[in-house]
């Protein structure tokens, strides 16, 4: 097997004494896709930006993280601003704050697709318009002209979308990207994210509390609680058969929610 | 999307963009202040320093505003002071800006023990008393307008640039941020596309603030000698020697007074016209 996409090996991350991710480790090919999965707090999204070198400050990483190879714990900003975008981007979980509510749609995607390339001002507008469409965006033009305010919630995950896309990354990491939305929204961006993954081959890191959303975009997964890893292994195999008490209880509990639609009022 | 969304969005743009009342309102009442200014460039009814009128004279043809106790006219000082509380206005708040806001984005990307002591350190500069400051700077470079404007401006600065960092480190921390550094983008770059424009709108309207306070402080420190001498007739000090006589010549003490009033409203008018237009979610609201 060539040299993963993306290898985390030891990671953990410390504030002051405290320390809020031990040992983590997992790794990721080209192509492939891996859930992780956790609750609330058991340091999902800090592996996330652990992995951009983006955590907040006061916070430090230790153990390894190669992302295509280069070292990202301990890299000067310098070369993380390079690597960043190319090699990785980041969807976000609340599309409305990672837009800038003051900058129209259209420029804010611009900006991210003329750092990959540089192009002329005609060009520029019809690689934004073609990267609107990408993502099922039909009426390119008027998202484009809009600010995120005046476009819905499903509307602007898109553009999210579209952005972490624009500079052409080998992996994408999606941070509870469909949290924030309604089911049938849900759905849509999720079959976004399988499509253009497959069409452009690249990697996903898929990070969700919900075992079902994950399940239906990852094949493999690693479990996170009070931030080491409870579990991991395939995903047909960890819900056939789930070990870990905590992998019992995830794959139960979704259970009980899907077998609700069939039996309204069963919970109660 | 959903149907809602669209009819959402184009009931927006059908809606045609209003022109702000406050900011009408508001160029009109700086408006004045201005065109006074300007004409007190090329015309002034009298010499500044002619004292040729009987002393507290009332408002009549020869002198429209009445005199002074000096026997200056009145009018010709006042339309002085329009000028000079521009200038200090203008000045202070061109010079506080510069200085607060690069301070401010500076501190709001330090990491955390810079940040705390570039923090105290403002904190000592604002609790700095203005005059203090102002009597350090007129001892060294004498009493003169400029003196009283970079005391005003750099006193100012501490206090924009401690807004600033606030709005800032707010701003930074918001996902649209990280999501710009995920793709790349350098410190510049979310300075100028990012930060700058999201912290305008609420630094635009203290600046307005500011601005009055610049003018209210300027009359202050010709209060105490320390503004801008003779002939420079600022507001202030007409206020300042009318107070004695505020029975006997009562326009002296309340023509300086209005106008004051007339230029701080204004401006805060202007800047909370300035704000919706740098905002569009309010833009829409209207």
């Amino acid at each position: 097997m060539s040299e993963p996409i993306l290898r985390v090996d030891d990671l953990g991350v410390r504030s002051g004494a405290g320390s809020l991710l031990r040992d983590v480790s997992f790794h990721l090919a080209g192509g492939q896709r891996l859930g992780l999965i956790g609750e609330s707090g058991s340091g999902k999204s800090l592996t996330a930006l652990a992995i951009m070198g983006l955590l907040p400050d006061g916070l430090t990483a230790h153990g390894s993280i190669r992302l295509d190879g280069s070292q990202v714990v301990g890299a000067a900003e310098r070369a993380l601003v390079g690597m960043r975008g190319r090699v990785a981007s980041v969807v976000f979980q609340e599309p409305l704050t990672a837009l800038d509510p003051l900058m129209r749609l259209g420029r804010q995607l611009a900006e991210p697709v003329q750092r990959y390339r540089s192009l002329s001002r005609a060009d520029l507008r019809e690689a934004v318009t073609d990267a609107l469409l990408e993502v099922g965006l039909d009426d390119a033009d008027r998202i484009a002209r809009s600010y995120p305010h005046e476009v819905s919630g499903g509307q602007r995950q898109r553009v999210a979308i579209a952005m972490a896309l624009a500079t052409r990354p080998q992996l994408l990491i999606a941070d509870e990207p469909t949290t924030a939305l309604d089911v049938t929204v849900q759905a849509g961006i999720l079959e976004l994210l399988d499509r253009v993954i497959s069409e452009r081959g690249m990697s996903l890191l898929f990070i969700s509390h919900d075992l079902a959303v994950v399940s239906r975009v990852a094949d493999r997964v690693v479990l996170l609680r009070h931030g080491e890893v409870a579990d991991r292994g395939s995903l047909a195999e960890l819900i056939a058969r789930p070990q870990h008490p905590y992998t019992r209880e995830l794959v139960a509990g979704a259970r009980e929610l899907d077998g609700a639609i069939d039996h309204p009022g069963g919970l109660a | 999307m959903s149907a809602v969304a669209e009819l959402d969005v184009d009931d927006a743009q059908r809606m045609p963009r209003r022109r702000s009342l406050t900011l009408a309102i508001g160029c009109v009442l700086v408006g004045i202040i201005v065109v006074i200014a300007l004409v007190s460039l090329v015309y002034l009814p009298y010499p500044p320093s002619d004292t040729s009128g009987s002393r507290l004279a009332p408002p009549s043809p020869q002198h429209w505003a009445g005199t002074d106790k000096l026997g200056r006219d009145l009018l010709t000082q006042l339309m002085i002071g329009a000028r000079i509380a521009l200038t200090v206005g203008i000045g202070s708040v061109a010079l506080g800006a510069a200085l607060g806001v690069t301070i401010g984005v500076i501190v709001s990307f330090a990491t955390r023990w810079l940040d705390d002591t570039l923090s105290a350190l403002l904190d000592v500069l604002i609790a700095f008393p203005t005059l203090l400051l102002a009597m350090l700077i007129v001892a060294a470079r004498g009493a003169s307008l400029d003196s009283a404007i970079l005391a005003i401006g750099i006193a100012m600065s501490a206090i924009v640039a401690r807004l600033t960092r606030i709005l800032g480190k707010r701003v930074l921390s918001q996902d649209y941020v990280t999501a710009a550094r995920v793709s790349g983008t350098g410190r510049f770059g979310i300075v100028f596309l990012h930060l700058l424009p999201n912290i305008w709108p609420t630094l635009v309207v203290n600046l307005a603030l500011q601005f009055g306070l610049a003018v209210l402080a300027e009359a202050s420190l010709s209060y105490l000698g320390l503004g801008a001498p003779p002939p420079n007739a600022s507001w202030g000090r007409i206020l300042q020697e009318a107070q004695g006589t505020v029975l006997v010549a009562p326009v002296g003490a309340i023509a300086p007074g209005v106008l004051l009033v007339i230029l701080v409203i204004g401006i805060n008018l202007v800047a909370d016209g300035l704000r919706d237009i740098g905002d569009p979610t309010r833009r829409r609201r209207r």
